[in-house]
């Protein structure tokens, strides 16, 4: 629909921006303007469409006569903004083409919030006009207070926002659904619809910059003039009076503490508001400021008047809502005219402006005429359509009328304060304020914005007609709306009105500044919580690693011992060891895992662990895993030697350790720990009831999986999911080893093979390539002919534990582990240039290959019409070799086995070869690898 | 579950945690080593102690459960790249600082100094211009 339209407006704005300059409005102008000429010819609607079913959300569009208003002012104000803007830019400006975006997709928003029928919707596109407010107000975004407003209205109206939100979700829950229509249908009663009117009364009261949150909307005049008019009077801040006028109906039927509360609120805020809006206004010297307080005041007037809740002022509210769009969207872009021609908007350096834009006057004048409530404006139509309410509303409306009565008296003052600031000639301060004179095409918005108001006055009839339906959601019936009533109380107010404002003018001193703007709570506000963020963060984010470590322990201590304590099972049969020949290993493991604790030589406390290691791998062996005890041999082995690689450089003895109570907490939580996880195990066991999901593989594996080794049909087929992404984290721990060890991407081409041996001495045997190259005093020839003679026949039982791992123990971890050790024995005996030697590859060329390999198997078999991963049985008869049984998996167990020979490889590289680079450049003398330069 | 391997568990998790609280990286990469090889044991710990899990070699119903070992394989593996990296990790420490010592967090440590003084963070930097 033509929301749509907005967003790819938006979308488009930049690029049009860019290719037409500032002309790009004009086109953009016509968006809004559709909305308008929809808006002409569809009076009521409906629209609805599925958007989230899980959650009862839809895509609902609903246009009553309120909205049907809403729709009309935001997008006739928005498209003549849009062209005010084609002329108020210069070519060039920066950022221009995001600033039509954003302006273009505000308007849509706000036009979405307007139509929603749906209150979860509509809270998206309220939230989505804050955001994009935020954005317009913060539009420059260079200097302070610009970016500190904008902030300032983001908060303001987002706090508003959420608690609004609470309200909606309150009233949507007890209808069962979110429409206006569900919800008025089932509105909740007693103290819960209190609480939820009071929230949704913070929401708009605070978008609608109404007392106590009116501080925002002055400092938010930061904004580029355009904005002020389109979001500050005509769309944004509406919403807020929108959402009260909305609601009115429903919660005045309703009745009850709920509708006092809402009177009160509404009513009382409004009139402080209007009071202290337009008493501020009066002291401005910024013309913008002016308007931007008089607004204030205005939407006060809206909210009380609206929130009174009867036939009458819901009348007269709506009318006041048009007249103020007119007026003050006109006021504004005159402003910006003035502004813009003068160089100031300070009414205290204008000067005699009358004199030099007739045309301007010719506009600003009737606008402000409909402001100050005089005839022919709309604006008198819809105040005499106020106090006329008000005056049959009861004591509690007359009460209210004094107060309407008294700010209306502010009005006409500083109404007339703007005009004779901005125009009226007197004797310039300052004589730089000379300047050209207004340009036409930038009068054009404002001109018909001011007209509109005026033929809406000779309307007034019409529009009342028009309005009406709304008013017929109240009690009691409304006067119609017209510009002429005859003599009566009304008449003689008004009258009262406008000879107070123009003495009160009178009596105003022209250069006297005003009182300070509000928001000191909000930067108390502010303040407090950043205080209480410093406090709590430096109470929790110790900054200290043992610290967060033992927190996280402590809760786990805390949280699953009671519960294992709880859940202890009463009677199981508890056997003391699996297998008696357990006891062994175990008893090892224990014995070494204690001593390794308190060890101080870092090569003793090593050794210590990877004893319980291969503890364990016995422990696996005699458990019935043959598969686990070889992997565990081989990982701990790798392991020992990677440790080992790196502690040559480290300091042969741990540093200081702590102090005794520091390490009796330490061991403490040790404890506890411990006792927590073998408890936890031993529940975890017990407890358990299904079945084991693996007792049926047995069956399986052989037909389904083509091999008789469980566990690696498990790791290849069943749980493939689960290898590919452990083969992924090897990669990437791989990747991360050698940037944190070659410290700069130029140097990561070390991976590979960068030294190639010289030729070898032709006067003594070689054993292995490289040799020579290590010094004499390191060679040992015993090394050098066992690894000459073991490194193939390694290789090849690495390959065959691959090929045979289907059926038998082994399999692609196990063989790329066995073929790393291969390569781990030739950098061992022969140092880095013998590596280089054995596999004259890059280390990330074989983790690549491995990858690719994997993966084309997985998405080998989804091209074939299976399942990713899934695995097929192929049986070839190959001449000589006779019958072959080829099993796709395998040839996964391919990529994992280059993987993990490609991390080793890595790991001797990095962890080997390079370290060594850094103890020779050490002991050369050359500064420890610049350190200076690695902490840049 | 039986008694002996619950206490294997106990023990390294309690070796491996005391060693985890450790400043030094080296002591907490070796705790890290014990935790592992506890959990491997954990987890081996929840199936009886049987034949090996291939078919043909032994009868199903003598066999152990073969999920656990499956992940215990994949946890072994996983195991030694995570001891990789936090070797790389001292062992640049190291070339960093001159040792292997986990130091406090310097921005966090900046936070405890302004709370001790009672001071604001600042970070909106947009708070009223002074």
């Amino acid at each position: 629909m033509l929301l749509g339209a907005h967003l790819v407006a938006a979308v488009l704005a930049p690029v049009l921006v860019r290719w037409a300059g500032p002309r790009a409005f004009y086109l953009l102008a016509t968006v809004p303007a559709a909305v308008v000429g929809w808006a002409v010819t569809h009076r009521s609607g409906q629209w609805s469409q599925p958007w989230v079913p899980g959650l009862g959300l839809s895509l609902a569009f609903r246009v009553d006569t309120l909205s049907w208003l809403l729709v009309l002012l935001v997008g006739g104000v928005g498209a003549l903004v849009l062209v005010y803007c084609g002329s108020y830019f210069a070519p060039g400006t920066e950022g221009l083409g995001r600033f039509a975006a954003v302006f273009t997709g505000f308007a849509g928003a706000m036009l979405g919030l307007v139509v929603s029928d749906d209150l979860l919707l509509m809270y998206v596109f309220w939230e989505s006009t804050t955001v994009l407010s935020y954005l317009l107000i913060g539009h420059t975004g260079v200097d302070r207070p610009n970016r500190r407003a904008a902030l300032q209205a983001l908060i303001v109206t987002t706090a508003g926002g959420l608690a609004m939100l609470v309200g909606l979700v309150i009233l949507g829950e007890h209808a069962g659904g979110y429409r206006w229509s569900q919800v008025a249908a089932a509105l909740l009663d007693g103290p819960l619809l209190t609480v939820a009117v009071v929230l949704i009364l913070v929401g708009a009261l605070s978008k609608s910059a109404v007392f106590p949150f009116s501080f925002w909307l002055p400092a938010a005049m930061a904004a580029p003039t355009p904005v002020s008019a389109y979001l500050h009077a005509a769309a944004m801040v509406k919403a807020g009076v929108f959402l009260v006028a909305g609601f009115a109906p429903m919660v005045v039927a309703a009745g009850g503490a709920a509708a006092t509360v809402w009177r009160v609120s509404a009513v009382g805020l409004g009139l402080v508001t209007m009071l202290v809006g337009g008493w501020m206004a009066l002291f401005q010297n910024d013309l913008k400021l002016l308007l931007a307080y008089g607004t204030v005041s205005q939407l006060g007037l809206l909210t009380a008047v609206l929130g009174f809740g009867t036939a009458g002022t819901a009348l007269a509210g709506v009318a006041m809502v048009v007249a103020h769009a007119l007026f003050k969207a006109a006021l504004f872009l005159v402003v910006g005219v003035i502004d813009k021609a003068a160089g100031t908007r300070d009414l205290r350096r204008l000067d005699g402006w009358g004199r030099r834009a007739p045309l301007l006057v010719a506009v600003a004048v009737p606008a402000a005429m409909s402001m100050a409530g005089l005839p022919p404006a709309i604006g008198f139509a819809g105040k005499e359509a106020v106090f006329a309410a008000l005056l049959d509303a009861g004591v509690v409306g007359r009460l209210v009328l004094a107060g309407v009565v008294a700010g209306s008296v502010l009005t006409v003052a500083y109404t007339a304060r703007f005009l004779w600031g901005a125009f009226a000639g007197r004797p310039a301060a300052d004589d730089a304020t000379v300047a050209a004179g207004a340009d036409g095409s930038l009068l054009v918005a404002p001109a018909v914005l001011a007209a509109a108001g005026v033929a809406a006055g000779f309307g007034a009839q019409g529009v009342g007609r028009v309005l009406s339906p709304y008013a017929d959601g109240f009690r009691g019936s409304a006067d119609h709306l017209a510009l002429w009533h005859g003599p009566g109380v009304p008449l003689v107010l008004s009258v009262l009105v406008v000879a107070g404002g123009l003495l009160l003018f009178r009596l105003v001193p022209a250069g006297r500044s005003g009182p300070r703007p509000g928001g000191r709570g909000y930067e108390r506000v502010m303040t407090g919580t950043d205080r209480l963020a410093v406090e709590v963060t430096g109470a929790t984010q110790r900054g200290s690693l043992p610290f967060y470590l033992a927190l996280i322990l402590l809760v786990l201590i805390a949280t699953a011992g009671p519960a294992m304590v709880a859940g202890w099972p009463g009677s199981t049969a508890v056997r003391l060891w699996e297998t008696p020949s357990h006891l062994l290993p175990v008893a090892v493991l224990i014995v070494a895992a204690v001593f390794a604790v308190p060890a101080r030589r870092r090569l003793t406390a090593v050794i210590l662990v990877g004893v319980t290691g291969y503890a364990n791998a016995v422990v696996f062996l005699l458990h019935g895993a043959p598969d686990l005890a070889l992997t565990q041999f081989l990982v701990e082995t790798v392991t020992l030697v990677m440790v080992v690689l790196v502690l040559r450089r480290l300091p042969g003895h741990f540093s200081q350790r702590p102090g005794a109570w520091r390490r009796r907490i330490r061991v403490g939580i040790g404890v506890a720990v411990g006792t927590v996880m073998a408890g936890v195990g031993h529940l975890a066991v017990s407890a358990r009831q299904a079945a084991p999901v693996s007792q049926a593989y047995p069956e399986l594996v052989v037909p389904w999986g083509g091999g008789h080794n469980i566990v690696n049909v498990i790791l290849v087929d069943i749980r493939a999911w689960d290898t590919m992404g452990e083969v992924a984290v090897l990669v990437a721990v791989a990747t991360g080893v050698a940037s944190l060890i070659f410290r700069r991407a130029g140097r990561l081409h070390r991976r590979g093979p960068v030294e190639t041996p010289s030729d070898p001495p032709r006067d003594e045997p070689v054993w292995l390539m490289a040799g020579h190259t290590v010094e004499a005093g390191r060679r040992s020839t015993m090394v050098e002919v066992v690894t000459r003679l073991l490194f193939h026949v390694i290789l090849l039982l690495s390959v065959y534990l691959l090929l045979t791992g289907h059926d038998t123990p082994g399999g692609g971890f196990t063989g790329g582990l066995v073929a790393g050790l291969a390569l781990t024995v030739r950098y061992l005996a022969g140092g880095r240039y013998e590596l280089a030697a054995a596999a004259p590859v890059d280390a990330g060329a074989v983790l690549g290959a491995g990858l690719l390999v994997a993966v084309g198997t997985g998405a080998g078999a989804l091209v074939l019409g299976g399942q990713v991963l899934q695995s097929a049985v192929l049986d070839l008869h190959v001449p000589l070799l006779g019958e072959v049984h080829v099993v796709t998996s395998t040839l996964f167990d391919v990529g994992v086995y280059l993987i993990v020979v490609g991390l080793v490889l890595d790991v001797l590289r990095s962890l080997g070869a390079e370290v060594d680079r850094h103890a020779a450049a050490a002991v050369a003398g050359e500064p420890a690898p610049a350190r200076k330069e690695e902490l840049v | 579950m039986s008694v002996s391997l619950l206490v294997a568990v106990g023990v390294l998790f309690a070796a491996g945690t005391v060693l985890l609280l450790e400043r030094t990286l080296t002591r907490v990469l070796l705790g890290v080593m014990l935790l592992g090889n506890g959990a491997n044991l954990l987890v081996l710990a929840a199936s009886r102690a049987g034949a090996p899990p291939i078919v043909g070699v032994a009868d199903p119903e003598r066999m152990t459960d073969p999920l656990p070992q499956a992940m215990i394989l994949t946890a072994i593996v996983i195991t030694l790249g995570m001891t990789a990296f936090l070797l790389a990790l001292a062992y640049r420490s190291w070339l960093l600082t001159g040792h292997d010592e986990v130091q406090d967090d310097a921005e966090d440590r900046r936070v405890r100094e302004l709370a001790d003084r009672d001071e604001g963070s600042d970070a909106e930097a947009l708070e009223a211009p002074r």
